[in-house]
């Protein structure tokens, strides 16, 4: 647990020296800020965009920010010298990945909040998005393991955030496209969001559909992490 | 581990590798090593790049396991102290926040931060990052951060390369700190003079072999075939005397005309009894 926390600390001061990074966490809460304070239009659903970038929000920030620093730490050395220092690698992964869930929980907070989302509805909506970021860690931690250095790893995230940030937006202009995007656990968690936004009266409805690609898209990337962990190690 | 290799004079051994063999797919990096290491003293590892000194110090770290032979280490990895080559610093992190979370690892007080980075020059930049810190004052925070919990063994990767020659005396006076304070220590290095300095015992390795072992003058004295003096005297004359009877005569004459002005022994140094056993440079 010691190793943890020291592992999560020091991501903590390591972030916000690392405005990349930080970015990363601000951007999409915001935008939905402003875009769901300035643009109002006629026929608009309730909470558009707050559910628009908190999907893209989903498919961005974990990912990308889990994928860059563990390949940052592995072409600096500086995990190889945690490992050597008695630091477990389930640790090391918990505790950065803690970190940056926490981090997406509070942007969480800020999206749900930006919405008409409260009480009951607004637990439902962080449940929603803690899955989605977890969801989101997995396979970060997947590609991170998986790269040797930052530019392989940026090569790769690069594609993977495109298609998990943006398919759901895109699956709304497009019914072939909807199709596909409909196996990606990112726009499941916007199709959950969506349909508790189009209640009048609060009901949350999951579907067996939902829960089943999420669950699928997990398991591969725990599939994937473990085959990239075998293959390299963690350091 | 076989007790007559571990135990050798009767102090026990702090590491001793027997017969060790590592493969990666087909080939073959250490060909049988043995090597038995005592408590607090420095061992030399030299040897060119792909020798196998960097996978050799992996297998006593516990980072990679031997293919086939015998490894033991008489300590913990919490007990051991890493320097690496690639530094392995936090950038971004001040001296001060990179030495804390490893206080916060090996669970030592955070007093301890400044101890050692008095020890090593370091107290006025304790809360530079680590970006804007020079070469050399790297060298000195990775070196800090390995000897910060007092470790029984500790690994140093080429500590001084590329470093200047002030921060380099630092880092040498560094390493025979932890020494005398017990500490056992195996050095990586090319600079023949760092490990002729510091080392009590070097092992020249070649092609993943050990083809060499023993204090750096005894080697030096066993591979002098030339056996000459190089003499220097006032009047400006150099001269090269076979080691003989007519040459101390000639040696005595210089002493009493009072013209001797230098006098050396022409032993050769590792460099070049690594050359005379393998035909190539250590660099």
């Amino acid at each position: 647990m010691r190793n943890i926390i020291a592992i999560f600390q020091k991501q903590v001061k390591e972030t916000f020296k690392n405005k990349t990074i930080l970015i990363q966490f601000i951007m999409f809460p915001l935008m939905a800020i402003i875009m769901e304070n300035t643009v109002k239009i006629e026929g608009m659903p309730d909470n558009f965009f707050v559910n628009l970038f908190s999907s893209m929000y989903i498919g961005m920030a974990p990912l990308t920010s889990m994928a860059s620093i563990i390949s940052e730490e592995k072409e600096k050395n500086t995990l190889r010298v945690l490992m050597m220092s008695q630091v477990k690698p389930m640790q090391y992964l918990i505790g950065t990945g803690s970190y940056i869930w926490g981090i997406c929980m509070i942007g969480a907070c800020v999206l749900g909040l930006t919405g008409t989302y409260e009480g009951k509805e607004l637990v439902a909506f962080l449940g929603i998005m803690a899955v989605g970021i977890l969801a989101s860690l997995l396979m970060g931690a997947a590609i991170g393991t998986w790269s040797h250095n930052q530019m392989s790893a940026t090569s790769l995230t690069m594609p993977v955030m495109f298609v998990f940030s943006f398919l759901p937006m895109l699956s709304m202009f497009n019914e072939a496209i909807d199709k596909i995007a409909r196996l990606v656990y990112s726009d499941q968690i916007y199709t959950l969001l969506n349909n508790m936004g189009y209640q009048s009266g609060y009901q949350l409805e999951i579907a067996l559909e939902n829960v089943a690609v999420v669950g699928v898209n997990m398991a591969v990337a725990i599939l994937f992490f473990a085959y990239a962990y075998k293959k390299s190690g963690l350091a | 581990m076989n007790q007559n290799n571990i135990n050798q004079n009767n102090i026990k051994s702090i590491v001793a590798l027997s017969n060790v063999v590592k493969q990666f797919g087909e080939k073959e990096v250490l060909k049988g090593i043995s090597l038995t290491v005592k408590p607090g003293e420095i061992v030399g590892l030299l040897g060119p790049s792909g020798a196998g000194k960097t996978t050799m110090i992996k297998i006593v770290t516990g980072q990679l396991e031997a293919t086939s032979g015998k490894v033991m280490v008489d300590s913990s990895s919490t007990e051991m102290g890493m320097m690496m080559d690639s530094l392995g610093l936090y950038e971004r992190l001040s001296c001060y926040d990179n030495l804390k979370l490893f206080a916060k690892i090996y669970n030592i007080p955070v007093e301890r931060i400044d101890e050692v980075l008095k020890k090593v020059g370091l107290s006025e930049a304790k809360k530079r990052p680590v970006d804007k810190l020079s070469k050399g004052m790297r060298g000195r925070l990775a070196l800090a951060r390995a000897v910060m919990h007092e470790p029984k063994i500790l690994f140093l990767d080429e500590p001084t390369s590329g470093l200047d020659p002030t921060t380099t005396n630092q880092i040498h006076e560094l390493i025979l700190e932890e020494k005398a304070k017990g500490t056992t220590i195996f050095l990586t290095t090319h600079n023949m003079a760092e490990a002729e300095k510091l080392c009590q015992h070097v092992a020249l390795l070649h092609e993943g072999k050990i083809i060499e072992y023993g204090e750096p003058k005894e080697i030096g004295r066993k591979y002098n075939h030339q056996k000459k003096l190089q003499i220097r005297l006032y009047d400006g004359r150099c001269m090269e005397l076979l080691n003989n009877k007519e040459a101390a005569e000639k040696v005595q004459d210089y002493l009493a005309q009072e013209l001797l002005e230098t006098i050396h022994s022409t032993e050769p140094n590792l460099e070049t009894v690594f050359m005379e056993l393998t035909g190539s440079m250590l660099e």
